[in-house]
């Protein structure tokens, strides 16, 4: 029997396409329960590696032999080893190539519609972590809203689709990745956008994403225009793009709204998060189709694997819309709050300029699921 | 504190820190200390759930550096 790598982005497939994988998770029992890959069809045992030293027949009869199995660590290291003591046992298995790691690194691009004149809207899908990132291409310019650290997903994906990157947006200081938008306007050389009541405490230059603000990408202009809404940060900035789109960044999510404690600030803030979602979205076109930054369950993917619903939608279904009592509204988004994503306050740190952590850090501190929600 | 055996895994990658501790573990006599050195950023919780799923006690940890130092007392 042999032992095959699969891909973080042939994983990434299986979970889009709801087909059928059993995961064979040998990372130590507080690590699955942090986090884990989730799909509709996929089944799971969790053993520790360290508990398989010995030998794995004992976990030889809990395998199924009607679909893929996937042998899963943190690194790759333990689930090559492992997986290498099944196939010894005759077990035909694959093991996941970069670990954890790489899944929670690996970026799905997905169209999820046109802009005018033959303009496009592409989400980039981090499945391994929720965070959604944009790019929105007209005319051979792009425009990318809230990307994540692998930049060169997003400066390649220009290039095959022959944009130049001329804006680059981040919606709000972000607390559970590390933004790309600095490196990719860097290496571009295209303008950086901040929220100002975000950015503070920054240590590099950045032009202010305000109120009204209106930016075109491409001849036939693609507008781009800013609306503050906080709530999840005092700085949070939805945008609507080509009068069709609304990225609502961390402040509305397909099935759940932005928790407002992340930058510490929950009972201050949870009134500019009920004003944002029930007095300045209400106001907004039902037609519009809400982009958010983040999802927290498989179940917001559509079919075609993008996350995106009309706010008309969302208005009728989306729990943290219809809380119709204020105190109920406080007492949700203040009490009870899941737990912080990992190294939070470490991420802020890196995303306002006072830490560089080397490439490695940065992805340990990254480890685990976004948690921005609360529902 | 005093350990009865050093182990060096150093630059080693997961699994790697667990299989040698766990080789080292049993020579050993049940009450003696093992410090264990390790750069493995999984190392720790790692350890701590392998010590406790073998009976044995992890009595302190620290790091310096990019360096973890672990003493495990064998159960």
């Amino acid at each position: 029997m042999t032992v095959k790598a699969m891909k973080a982005s042939e994983v990434a497939k299986k979970v889009v396409n709801n087909q059928p994988l059993f995961i064979l998770d040998v990372r130590n029992g507080d690590a699955f329960a942090d986090w884990k890959i989730e799909g509709g069809n996929i089944q799971y045992i969790n053993t520790p590696y360290f508990d398989l030293l010995d030998g794995v027949e004992e976990v030889v009869s809990e395998l199924p032999t009607d679909r893929d199995i996937l042998v899963v660590c943190a690194k790759e290291g333990s689930s090559v080893m492992v997986a290498e003591m099944l196939s010894e046992e005759g077990v035909d298995v694959a093991y996941l190539e970069g670990g954890m790691k790489a899944w929670s690194e690996h970026l799905e691009p997905v169209k999820v519609g046109e802009l005018q004149g033959g303009g496009e809207m592409y989400q980039f899908v981090r499945l391994g972590k929720g965070c959604l990132s944009y790019m929105a291409i007209s005319e051979g310019e792009a425009a990318v809203i809230d990307a994540t650290r692998m930049t060169d997903i997003f400066l390649d994906f220009a290039q095959e689709k022959g944009a130049t990157i001329k804006h680059v947006f981040d919606t709000h200081l972000h607390a559970d990745h590390i933004s790309g938008g600095r490196a990719i306007a860097e290496a571009t050389g295209a303008t950086y956008y901040l929220p100002p009541a975000d950015a503070e405490e920054v240590l590099f230059g950045y032009t202010a994403l305000e109120n009204d603000l209106e930016v075109a990408i491409g001849n036939s202009k693609i507008d781009i225009e800013a609306l503050y809404s906080p709530g999840h940060t005092i700085g949070s900035t939805s945008f609507i793009v080509d009068h069709k789109y609304l990225m609502t960044g961390d402040i509305l999510f397909i099935d759940s709204i932005g928790r407002p404690d992340l930058a510490g600030l929950a009972d201050d803030w949870v009134g500019d998060l009920r004003e944002s979602l029930y007095t300045r979205y209400k106001e907004l076109a039902n037609e519009l189709v809400v982009l958010p930054a983040h999802f927290m369950i498989m179940e917001e993917l559509n079919e075609d694997g993008s996350v995106a619903k009309k706010l008309g939608d969302l208005f009728k279904k989306n729990h943290g819309l219809n809380i119709a009592d204020e105190q109920e509204f406080r007492d949700m988004v203040t009490k009870n709050l899941p737990p912080q994503p990992n190294a939070y306050q470490d991420i802020r740190k890196t995303n306002m300029g006072k830490i560089t952590p080397d490439e490695e850090v940065q992805r340990e501190m990254e480890i685990g699921p976004n948690r921005c929600a609360v529902r | 504190m005093n350990a009865d055996k050093v182990l060096d895994a150093k630059g080693l990658a997961c699994p790697m820190p667990i299989v040698k501790t766990r080789k080292e573990m049993k020579e050993m006599e049940s009450g003696q200390i093992l410090e264990i050195l390790a750069t493995d950023n999984g190392a720790k919780a790692d350890l701590v759930a392998w010590a406790k799923s073998g009976g044995h006690e992890l009595l302190d940890s620290q790091k310096n550096g990019d360096v973890f130092t672990f003493w495990i007392k064998k159960g």
